[in-house]
């Protein structure tokens, strides 16, 4: 991937500065079928030694031409398709849609089902957390942790699963609300599982947080500053970590996060390891979040009144959420039709990879996997 | 040994072959040892498969046979009807070769090591010289494998894999000279190379090395134990086979009964490291307290215990037996497994006849700290993150160098404590 503050990509730049001291490179294909690269992301690295001197990536061994799609189906139909971007935050793709898609019928969601939006969304973040956690933790080598995050990511799914019968691709909220009310116990389940998880997060910080091989490994890797990020348009987690207070449930408060009390957890530094406490700051956020939504969660209806055929007004619309990855919006084009114009997906995991250069950059090969890892990434969103 | 081996070898080094001094005797060590470790690598795989389930909160191989346990059989099996691939481009015959010499050198070790005071296939005046050379002569087939294979990955996890053990070896030898350095402060004042005339010369000390000088002896068996991981190439130093970076390492190429070859000399590296540590510093085949819980009523105690570990074996079989579903598809495996735990109570009333019980205990607390060492190897697999290959560097230099370094001259300065003290006495009062 190119810098895009220089016209020149990094390899040709190198590559005139090359003397003949630094002919012993070795270039070396990582993926698209390695156990590291979390799917299929194909990565190009000239070594030197062990020490990486670039790195080029390779995408699209995903794509499905999500956006394209979008523009043969009405806004409805394309509901679903969200859900097979980021597919490991299902509910916060539909989020994001659903919500892109009001704004431009101008119409707003009640509030009980805005509630429910915000409880599956922060459960979805927990568990994408989770997910991220285990096999982060699984490529610097730590195996334990993995088994430990998807034994309790099982129970977020589980309510999933009875909420909407779906476990990951969820489908959980249409335009305009949601589908289904709450089954019977809902809040019950919820409850039980915050009381279930917090210790359970404490728990993997054991095995993690003051390990000095994961500090080692983790602590001045894949540092990346804050003016960098903002350069780069990394958002999310990873901007956090350096530093910058942002997420757009504070920014620009959508759903109904308006109503609640947290924290944005930030870092210092901008390396994996802040990374690493910035996200394990956000998972007990999160519970707080889902407590005071499920104690204040209103009684009252669960759809607007969204008529059957959907023709929004001539126009576009951009709208933007904090998804567990970071900022994922939606710009659509309306062209007064049941189907839109065009669809453009701004995908945390494709924006976010652009830093994997930067941030690999003389750092040794056993850091590109830890980097990748930090980066959460889900291919299947960075190719569409 | 034959007279035309120890031609070979230098006059000064006496070879005293097995337990009755004769050829057949120690023929006959070398059959038991090797199928002894090899049924112990098998034991080992379903072990450290199932134990690392358990940490890691699943349950591992359960499906062939009664909790797994034909598992490792199966996949014997399995992997010697696997075909033998050499890829194009590799040098066939390097490719070959590398994981005999991995093999030969994972055994070749146990030739020193003294399971008894008589249970030995030799007793070389050398012995502990002996098996460092031949334990790293293992990075040679490492690196051939790397080298040969001709692809990318395996090259890299061979260079890292040889630096490795290269610079570990070097803090592994500053420990294991401390060791012998002990050795020679017994009352007769000699000291020794020879693995039985360590673990003697501890006897004689009364105490374990371990704990000699104390924190000296620790602090050099802490470095041994911190190199003796890294030289088998286990977690947290299991770079050259890192999976998440290089695949597979040095061995990616491999398939089939070759591949297994590495594993059984991995495994094979593993028990004898864990010997070496053992007859160095804790006391070898020694039971705890030899001197200290003397006489007719200690001696069969502890000479019981070998008889109680089976039956504990026996009953923790049972009460499985017990809790296996009632239902007719687990006919066979509940069963099976109470056979196990049958067997499991045969084997413990052989051990309770007087003969047997006084012959196997030797054998049976060395074979007993093994294992400790073994369940340490699987528990830091289950507990830690890999070390980046600098940072393993790092610790090998910097940080067990200088403290073998030091460990070797504290340990030299308290056995000549009281000559120094002359020394210094006379100096004064000159």
């Amino acid at each position: 991937m190119t810098d895009p503050n220089s016209s020149v990509s990094h390899l040709e730049l190198e590559e005139s500065k090359k003397t003949f001291l630094d002919a012993n490179e070795l270039v070396i294909n990582m993926g698209p079928q390695h156990p590291a690269t979390h799917g299929v992301l194909r990565v190009i690295l000239r070594l030197d030694g062990e020490k990486v001197m670039g790195l080029e990536c390779v995408i699209g061994y995903l794509h499905r031409g999500v956006e394209k799609i979008a523009e043969h189906r009405t806004y409805t139909m394309f509901n679903p398709y969200v859900d097979r971007m980021d597919y490991v935050a299902a509910v916060s793709n539909g989020l994001g849609y659903c919500e892109a898609v009001e704004k431009l019928l101008n119409i707003e969601a009640p509030p009980r089902a805005n509630y429910i939006r915000v409880i599956l969304t922060e459960l979805n973040r927990l568990a994408s957390h989770q997910l991220w956690l285990g096999t982060h933790a699984l490529d610097i080598g730590a195996m334990t942790p993995l088994f430990y995050t998807f034994r309790d990511r099982e129970e977020i799914l589980k309510i999933f699963e009875k909420y909407c019968g779906a476990r990951l691709t969820t489908h959980a909220f249409r335009i305009g609300g949601c589908q289904y009310e709450t089954y019977e116990g809902f809040e019950k389940d919820v409850k039980k599982f915050l009381t279930f998880v917090a210790p359970k997060i404490d728990e993997y910080e054991e095995l993690l947080t003051t390990n000095r091989i994961w500090v080692e490994r983790t602590k001045k890797v894949g540092t990346i500053s804050a003016k960098d990020c903002i350069a780069l348009g990394v958002t999310g987690p990873v901007l956090r970590a350096s530093g910058v207070k942002w997420d757009l449930r504070k920014a620009q408060p959508y759903a109904a996060y308006k109503q609640f009390d947290f924290e944005i957890p930030t870092g210092q530094h901008g390396d994996t390891y802040d990374r690493y406490l910035v996200r394990m700051a956000e998972m007990r956020q999160s519970l707080r979040i889902i407590q005071q939504a499920v104690d204040a969660i209103p009684e009252g209806p669960i759809m607007a009144k969204v008529s059957k055929v959907m023709k929004p007004p001539v126009g576009e619309i951009y709208h933007s959420i904090e998804a567990p990855k970071g900022e994922l919006g939606y710009f659509i084009v309306s062209d007064g039709s049941t189907q839109p114009y065009r669809i453009r997906v701004r995908p945390p995991s494709f924006v976010n990879l652009q830093a994997l250069d930067l941030m690999c950059r003389g750092q040794l090969v056993a850091d590109v996997i830890a980097v990748i890892g930090t980066l959460d990434i889900v291919l299947g969103e960075v190719d569409r | 040994m034959p007279g035309f081996i120890t031609n070979y070898l230098d006059k000064n080094v006496h070879v005293t072959p097995g337990q009755y001094g004769s050829p057949f005797w120690a023929l006959v060590y070398i059959l038991l040892v090797f199928g002894g470790v090899s049924l112990a690598v098998v034991c080992m795989n379903w072990l450290e498969r199932k134990i690392l389930a358990h940490m890691q909160v699943r349950l591992g191989p359960m499906r062939v046979g009664p909790h797994g346990l034909l598992q490792p059989i199966a996949d014997a099996l399995k992997l010697i009807l696997k075909e033998d691939i050499v890829p194009e481009g590799a040098d066939s015959f390097v490719f070959l070769l590398a994981p005999l010499i991995i093999l030969v050198a994972g055994f070749s070790v146990y030739c020193v090591i003294p399971f008894g005071p008589t249970h030995a296939i030799t007793d070389m005046n050398i012995g502990i010289l002996f098996m460092l050379g031949v334990s790293s002569l293992g990075v040679l087939g490492i690196v051939m494998a790397g080298w040969a294979s001709n692809s990318h990955y395996p090259l890299i996890g061979a260079l890292r894999s040889s630096a490795q053990m290269v610079s570990y070896e070097v803090a592994m030898g500053l420990a294991v000279i401390s060791a012998v350095l002990m050795t020679s402060l017994n009352p007769a004042g000699t000291g020794t190379l020879s693995m039985i005339g360590i673990v003697q010369a501890q006897y004689a000390q009364n105490t374990w090395f371990i704990f000699k000088f104390f924190p000296l002896g620790f602090i050099a068996f802490f470095i041994f134990a911190v190199a003796m991981v890294a030289e088998t190439n286990r977690a947290p130093f299991d770079l050259p086979e890192a999976e998440s970076e290089l695949t597979a390492g040095f061995h990616t190429e491999y398939s089939g009964l070759r591949w297994s070859l590495f594993m059984l000399g991995e495994y094979a590296a593993m028990i004898s490291v864990s010997s070496i540590a053992i007859t160095l510093w804790l006391g070898g085949w020694m039971r705890p307290f030899p001197n200290l819980l003397q006489g007719p009523t200690w001696d069969l105690a502890f000479s019981l215990f070998p008889a109680l570990t089976f039956f504990g074996l026996a009953a923790m079989t049972f009460y499985s037996t017990m809790r296996m579903p009632k239902h007719p598809y687990f006919r066979i495996q509940t069963i099976g497994l109470g056979a196990f735990g049958g067997v499991f109570v045969l084997i413990a009333l052989i051990l309770l006849i007087p003969r047997v019980r006084d012959g196997v205990q030797d054998v049976y607390w060395f074979v007993a700290k093994i294992a400790v060492f073994l369940y340490l190897y699987i528990w830091y697999r289950g507990t830690f993150p890999r070390y980046r290959f600098d940072q393993l560097m790092r610790v090998g230099w910097k940080v067990l160098l200088p403290l073998g370094i030091g460990v070797l001259m504290a340990t030299g300065i308290m056995g000549l404590r009281t000559e120094i003290w002359d020394f210094v006495h006379r100096l004064v009062h000159i």
